[in-house]
């Protein structure tokens, strides 16, 4: 039986990551992720893991970068602005192909915005937020418990592509409070270890780089790079509920994707056929689950916390099989289950 | 015939790519042959800085690891930290150490990371072409200083081995110079002291090497290795700026 525990959304990232076998965290605080760093200060020495409160955001992820490049499983977190300041050593991780985990508890902005739940950091993790050609994969959880089991997952996942992933949540999810069911993962096969820095000990010096000048060489590189973000397609996971008969089919992901699965509860038992897909991985974005969804549904309604990012997305996947609607909510407010059912009710009118 | 004088084993036999009467190449053997001297070879993760050092993965025969710019000292505290029983070194220009870079080297420091600094000080960004540097003395003109630098404008060089010194976590801050070969005897045997300080686990070890960069000031190399001695001494004394060992003593 899976050990039970009750706790906030910000403690069951941390959980996550230890079970996941993650031995040291590098951080700076900001609101609203700090129970992540004092979880991880409180526990890491425990399991003979290290605990570094560095002195900024960018010294942080450059530790994340110096730690994974010598193979083990390390973690940074933050939220909105600090995420912007990490962007040039995540840009570097994916292309040096040097894994690790990121986690962005993200606060509304642009600028120092407020610590208001908000999805507006949309567009920065899953465009690759720095500069290049590069991706990373993005992890949306929508309660405690997948704050938990995403977080080992990412884990899996920075292994497996050795590439920097993101678990992206915000306020909600960091501060509600939900039994989670603790299921620390059985010891992981050994991945490929031949590029990791140990110092070379009986074979070649090995090197970690994301400087190419030699003719040809970055173009190559950067070929290889985008192979293995199209690999990650098959990594694609999303939630879909009761869009078998649905008139209309809501898309949100994380913190509002609940309320808006409170609000299709509300729409059912009036009648209405509403159904929902919630991408759980914003990057690769589920395209062929939107795609196949169009073949019995013409009307899609994107709910976010924003003014308009993931909905570039479902149109993107839809092209023009399906009428797309938006509704967004900017940071300051966040919406009742109440307005999100009005607002479907009114999207199923307009569309009809 | 005996043979006296050799490659060190840690640097790879291909010829460097740095200008001629460039001072980084002779930097890069000494560090070499610290690392031969303490059998260091297999043990060692070195983290390359951005600037004209940059490739030096392509001259150490060790592992090693690319830092953005400045980022060097964070980057190589994560690998300490993740492998306590590495022997790990930065090897940083003054752009990349002292601008972009001086949070990073400041905090490392001050926590005494157990780990190597190797610190080149050429007064001007060599790899961009010369623009100026924390480090660019008073009157001196650069590509981005054209009428000299002015310090009411731009400030005075930053004098990192003296800032260095004042910080808790460092067990040994010099500067050293290696334009003649008494000044290169002296610099080898600092080199070794900021080594033997990550061995023996007692702080960060820093060495500030002046270094000349013929290209850049438009001069001749030997006229740059003059320069470094009658210009850029003066500016930057040479000396021992701090040693655990010898503090422990008074
Ligand atoms: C973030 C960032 N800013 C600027 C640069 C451009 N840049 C490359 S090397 C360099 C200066 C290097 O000078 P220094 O550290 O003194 O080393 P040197 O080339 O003189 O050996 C700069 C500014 C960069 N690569 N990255
Ligand atoms: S530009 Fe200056 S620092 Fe760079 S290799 Fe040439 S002489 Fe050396």
């Amino acid at each position: 039986m899976a050990n039970r525990k009750l706790v906030n959304g910000n403690e069951a990232i941390a959980m996550g990551a230890i079970d996941a076998g993650c031995r040291l965290y590098f951080g700076y605080p900001i609101t609203p992720q700090n129970q992540i760093p004092e979880y991880m200060a409180a526990h890491l020495p425990k399991v003979g893991g290290v605990f570094l409160q560095a002195e900024s955001e960018i010294a942080s992820i450059n530790m994340v970068m110096g730690a994974a490049a010598t193979g083990v499983r390390v973690m940074t977190s933050s939220s909105s602005p600090g995420i912007s300041l990490k962007q040039e050593g995540i840009s570097y991780m994916a292309g040096s192909e040097i894994p690790g985990v990121i986690v962005n508890m993200s606060r509304s902005g642009p600028g120092l915005g407020g610590i208001d739940p908000s999805q507006g950091d949309y567009f920065q993790a899953t465009r690759g937020g720095g500069h290049g050609d590069y991706r990373t994969l993005v992890l949306a959880p929508h309660s405690v418990q997948e704050n938990y089991d995403l977080t080992i997952k990412a884990f899996d996942l920075a292994d497996r592509y050795r590439n920097p992933v993101v678990v992206l949540g915000d306020a909600i999810l960091g501060q509600i409070k939900e039994p989670v069911a603790l299921k620390p993962p059985k010891p992981r096969k050994e991945q490929d270890r031949e590029w990791v820095l140990t110092g070379c000990e009986g074979r070649k010096a090995r090197l970690l780089k994301s400087l190419y000048l030699s003719d040809g060489e970055l173009t190559k590189h950067n070929w290889r790079l985008y192979k293995k973000y199209q690999k990650m397609r098959k990594e694609v996971m999303f939630e879909s509920v009761r869009t078998e008969d649905a008139e209309v089919i809501v898309v949100a992901f994380g913190s509002v994707a609940r309320i808006a699965k409170t609000s299709l509860e509300m729409a059912r038992e009036k009648g209405m056929r509403v159904g929902l897909i919630r991408p759980i991985t914003l990057y690769p974005f589920p395209t062929e689950a939107l795609q196949k969804a169009a073949g019995f549904t013409k009307k899609f309604i994107v709910i976010e916390l924003n003014t308009g990012q993931m909905v570039e997305d479902v149109k993107l996947s839809l092209c023009d099989r399906a009428k797309v609607e938006f509704f967004g909510k900017p940071p300051g407010a966040i919406p009742t289950p109440d307005e999100l059912f009005k607002e479907i009710k009114k999207a199923l009118k307009r569309m009809s | 015939m005996k043979q006296v004088f050799k490659r060190p084993t840690s640097l790879i036999d291909v010829p460097f790519h740095f200008c001629p009467g460039c001072h980084h190449g002779i930097i890069h053997r000494l560090v070499a042959e610290a690392i031969d001297r303490y059998d260091l070879r297999e043990k060692t993760i070195g983290v390359a800085s951005v600037g004209c050092s940059v490739f030096m993965y392509d001259y150490f025969d060790t592992d090693v690891l690319e830092a953005p710019h400045g980022r060097a000292a964070a980057v190589a505290t994560g690998v300490k930290r993740a492998r306590p029983r590495n022997f790990v070194f930065t090897y940083q220009g003054d752009g990349d150490l002292a601008a972009i870079g001086t949070a990073e080297i400041m905090h490392a420091a001050n926590r005494g990371e157990r780990i190597t600094v190797v610190f080149v000080n050429n007064t001007t960004y060599g790899m961009t072409g010369g623009q100026m540097a924390p480090t660019t003395m008073p009157g001196q003109t650069t590509t981005t200083s054209p009428y000299g630098r002015s310090t009411e404008d731009a400030g005075y060089p930053i004098k990192m081995s003296e800032i260095m010194a004042q910080l808790g976590g460092v067990a040994y801050a010099a500067r050293v110079s290696v334009h003649d070969p008494k000044h290169l005897m002296k610099a080898k045997k600092a080199l070794n002291r900021a080594f033997e300080c990550q061995l023996n686990r007692e702080g960060l070890g820093f060495v500030e090497f002046l270094s000349a960069c013929p290209t850049n000031w438009k001069m001749s190399p030997l006229k740059a290795n003059r320069h470094v001695a009658d210009v850029m001494v003066p500016c930057f004394p040479l000396g021992v700026f701090k040693d655990a060992a010898s503090t422990e003593k008074d």
